[in-house]
């Protein structure tokens, strides 16, 4: 039956002929008819054509993948090159972390940083925050949790409403703004205990949308749909970011530099970073510490956790509360960030976002989260010429990234050496 | 050390032990031996906390421990190495040990390491390996290893002879045996491998249908007619 290559041509028919009437089963509401309005409202228009082509392109197509698979060299090559890859971060990962700090730093004056590659990377820099942030509850406790905005929210609004309403400013906020959102982490936190996997990961996309339709729906407390204008800006040691100043000195009076815009976007930038930051160093140092590998190894068996001693409520508590809390944290810089924030910000689509982040960076990898962060928000923006065809290629490159790393970009787990113990630091 | 007295324990409906009664002294090892779903391994479980018992008393030390969540059970003294060893595959040998000192004093960490290490060699070679790679000898040995880090007054094993070749399961006996009288730890050891377990034991239980149904010397038991027939049957 085989051919002497290996190559099994039945098989391939069969495969080709299936993924091609699945093909003719979706196009045909999808492509074959369209609804256009036409003289006498609303008419279907029917486009055979398309449907034709489109059956007959997941055919061929999927015959070329089958026949990939079956001779493998390209397919697996291409495969294995991403595993090197792979493996290269993993072995560099402290010189690579370097060299990116660094770049971090001198990216704004670079020639070729403009307004936009600026705001880009601050959003970028947002997304890495919050996978990390995500990061240590999904990746090193191991608690799927679908509702992660919900913190991001919760530091967003306590931000918003503590600024507008009490005038405080940005740095006042943003440790209450996290202890905000470490506190809702505990609150949802406590009744989830007992669920895990799929059941936890149901409840915490519930709470997710709990928090964004409170948010909506109490116009007295949050202002509703319509959002709470006016944040304020984040000063620079009391300096404010503006040309007339309402009290004081603003940045460029102070330095003696003629007023530009920029400034405060490349503050903002240093702002996230300095964040992420710190985000970064925490969750590198708890996983050395008692509690952080306590995380991992309730992760891996409760049971045994249990077993030797140690307190499973304490514990999944802990992650909750300082994952939730980072999230408060990029929250609130979310806020200071637009100066408008509404509900429509925080929608299931962004823990989606995030949780992907996590998953393609491979579950406990801080440098995989920076990696699959650029992938995600950097990708759609590049390819936003195209962008009528942007959500398929964004699919598309999920899709290869799962057939060849199914664990994550860069999913190994680095072993932890004991604080304190004898011998070097990895 | 440890007395149960008149422990039930239910799983759901299900009555699974039926009015226990079982003593440990120090430096003692006792052993506990039955069939499959005789309730060792539940026996065991509840003197840990999961499941709670209905009703009965586990005093450990003098003190009521029947109440208490498993972990401060746990912190109380005891340790357990669970049935099915239960390590952490993803971590390593070395992360495994640690894990198993987390409720003990900092200040011990590398004095018990570097016993566990001479009681385990082969641990100390393996120590940078992940759990889940170790066979299922060196597993075990984890698991015991992993449950002494924490410097317990009492051992519990659950089936340490469980699935492993012949000559594991002597070099795990020899380990037993070689805590006890070195370390005067005292140890309730749950075995299928009822010859191996009695040979090793100061003194047995025998469970039946949640009951015990003898008590005895470790060598009384071996002697004992009944034990020889239904447990010791067909060689060792």
């Amino acid at each position: 039956m085989a051919a002497p290559s290996g190559v099994d041509f039945g098989r391939i028919l069969r495969e080709a002929v299936l993924a091609a009437a699945v093909a003719a089963i979706l196009g045909l509401p999808l492509l074959g008819l369209r609804l256009v309005s036409g003289t006498k409202g609303l008419q279907v228009d029917q486009r055979w054509d398309w449907l034709v082509i489109g059956v007959l392109a997941v055919f061929f197509g999927r015959m070329a993948l089958a026949f990939l698979r079956g001779a493998k060299p390209a397919f697996a090559k291409a495969g294995e090159g991403a595993g090197v890859v792979g493996q290269f971060v993993r072995q560099q990962q402290r010189p690579l972390g370097v060299a990116a700090l660094g770049f971090a730093l001198i990216l704004p004056f670079m020639p070729f940083s403009d307004r936009y590659v600026v705001d880009v990377t601050t959003l970028v820099l947002i997304y890495v925050m919050l996978g990390w942030g995500l990061n240590i509850v999904v990746g090193l406790a191991g608690l799927l949790d679908l509702g992660y905005v919900a913190f991001y929210a919760v530091g967003a609004y306590s931000f918003a409403l503590l600024g507008t309403t009490f005038d405080w400013s940005f740095w006042v906020c943003l440790p209450i703004a996290g202890l905000c959102a470490a506190m809702f982490g505990v609150l949802l936190g406590y009744p989830v205990l007992r669920l895990r996997g799929d059941y936890l990961a149901i409840v915490t996309l519930g709470f997710g949308e709990i928090i964004r339709l409170v948010l909506t729906n109490w116009v007295e407390f949050s202002g509703g749909p319509n959002g709470i204008p006016g944040i304020p800006r984040p000063e620079f040691f009391g300096l404010e970011f503006s040309r007339n100043p309402e009290s004081g000195q603003s940045f460029h009076e102070f330095f003696g530099l003629s007023f530009s815009g920029d400034h405060r976007i490349i503050f903002l930038y240093f702002i996230i970073l300095a964040l992420a930051l710190i985000t970064n160093l925490f969750v590198l140092r708890i996983r050395r510490l008692p509690v952080g590998r306590a995380w991992e190894a309730l992760r891996e068996d409760e049971i045994a956790c249990r077993s030797l001693g140690i307190n499973p409520v304490n514990t999944k508590l802990s992650a909750f509360a300082l994952g939730a809390m980072f999230g408060g944290f990029a929250g609130s810089f979310f806020a200071t960030r637009s100066g408008f924030i509404s509900p429509e910000s925080f929608t299931f689509i962004e823990s989606a976002i995030i949780l992907s982040i996590v998953v393609l960076g491979g579950m406990g990898s801080q440098i995989g989260v920076v990696l699959a962060a650029i992938a995600i928000i950097v990708v759609p923006e590049v390819l936003r010429e195209f962008s009528e065809f942007r959500m398929l290629a964004f699919g598309g490159a999920m899709v290869l990234i799962m057939v060849w790393r199914p664990r994550g970009l860069l999913a190994h787990r680095v072993p932890t050496i004991r604080l304190g113990a004898k011998g070097g630091d990895p | 050390m440890l007395s149960v007295e008149g422990l039930h324990t239910f799983y759901g409906p299900i009555e699974a032990l039926r009015g226990v009664d079982l003593s440990v002294a120090s430096g003692e090892i006792v052993t506990l031996i039955g069939a499959n779903g005789a309730g060792k391994s539940t026996l065991l479980m509840t003197i840990c906390g999961t499941p709670r018992a209905a009703r009965g008393r586990i005093s450990f030390e003098g003190n009521d421990i029947s109440q208490l969540p498993t972990y401060q059970i746990i912190r109380r003294g005891i340790a357990q190495s669970p049935e099915g060893r239960r390590i952490f595959p993803r971590m390593t040998v070395m992360e495994n040990l640690q894990m198993g000192a987390v409720t003990a004093d900092e200040d011990h960490f590398d004095e018990d390491l570097e016993r566990i290490l001479s009681i385990f060699p082969i641990l100390g070679e393996r120590r940078d390996q992940r759990g889940g790679t170790l066979s299922g000898g060196e597993q075990q040995m984890l698991a015991i290893g992993r449950a002494l880090m924490s410097r317990p007054r009492l051992l519990l094993l659950d089936e340490p002879s469980l699935g492993l070749a012949p000559l594991y399961v002597k070099q795990i006996f020899d380990v037993i045996r070689e805590i006890n009288e070195r370390d005067g730890m005292t140890i309730l050891l749950v075995e299928q491998n009822a010859y191996h377990a009695l040979r090793l034991a100061h003194r047995g239980y025998v469970m039946a249908n949640g009951k015990i149904v003898l008590v005895g010397t470790g060598s009384e038991l071996l002697a004992n007619e009944e034990v020889q027939n239904a447990y010791l049957e067909g060689g060792h």
